[in-house]
């Protein structure tokens, strides 16, 4: 099932791109495997996705940890811990 | 009232102002973060998560109002190019006590920090890099949890 990838901030700036649609294999359990595959895309999102320490994440909009399960979510997003204010 | 904006035009202080004040409370309380210039930066970008970003906010107006007993919240915050001298957000509190509205003002802004979706990025001449989070900033919201 297709998943709409959001990046933002520094992420964003290696992956090259705010948002891909993308198709991952069926039994991502967690966030994290889903970051795992996604690293293996580009050199970009090996880069962009390597420090799991300084990443956070949402599904479909709610802001979760990387050790989330990841269910079937039409939207999620990766970035940099927040900086607003 | 709650009220939850974020937008690329510059904010207007004084608007911001009496529409807390309409509220026709005792007590009203703001809080406005300005772009600081005092380090050598040129201009300030912010980047922010469209839709996750005002459910946060308004998450957080709505749980202000509920603890604190508030007549009015409102936080105002501003993405885009912005320069040094200019505000970046505006919280305003109102309630029938000055206690309520402060520690409600207080608790926004902390907040705000650490759970919306926004990201600075800081330019000095040619050299831009994005701003890392203080540990301060973590602390400072930690206060307000409730065990």
């Amino acid at each position: 099932m297709a998943i709409d990838l959001l990046y933002f901030s520094w992420v964003r700036e290696a992956i090259g791109t705010g948002s891909e649609t993308l198709d991952p294999p069926e039994g991502l359990a967690r966030v994290t495997d889903l970051i795992d595959w996604l690293s293996t895309r580009s050199e970009g999102h090996a880069r962009a996705l390597a420090d799991r320490g300084r990443l956070r994440a949402a599904v479909d909009q709610i802001f979760v940890g990387l050790d989330a399960p990841l269910g079937h979510p039409r939207e999620v997003a990766i970035f940099p811990p927040v900086t607003g204010g | 009232m709650i009220r939850v904006l974020v937008q690329y035009e510059s904010i207007d202080q004084a608007t911001e102002f009496a529409g807390i004040m309409a509220a026709g409370v005792g007590g009203i309380a703001t809080f406005a973060g300005v772009v600081r210039a005092d380090d050598g930066v040129t201009t300030l970008e912010l980047e922010h998560y469209p839709g996750a970003t005002e459910s946060a906010l308004r998450t957080l107006a709505e749980e202000a109002a509920r603890r604190w007993g508030l007549a009015a919240a409102s936080v105002v915050h501003r993405v885009g190019v912005m320069q040094p001298g200019e505000l970046v957000v505006f919280v305003g509190t109102a309630a029938a006590h000055r206690g309520a509205a402060l520690e409600a003002c207080a608790f926004l802004i902390d907040r705000l920090k650490t759970e919306a979706p926004f990201w600075k990025r800081e330019t000095r001449g040619d050299e831009a890099r994005w701003v890392e989070p203080r540990d301060g900033d973590t602390r400072a919201a930690a206060r307000w949890d409730r065990s």
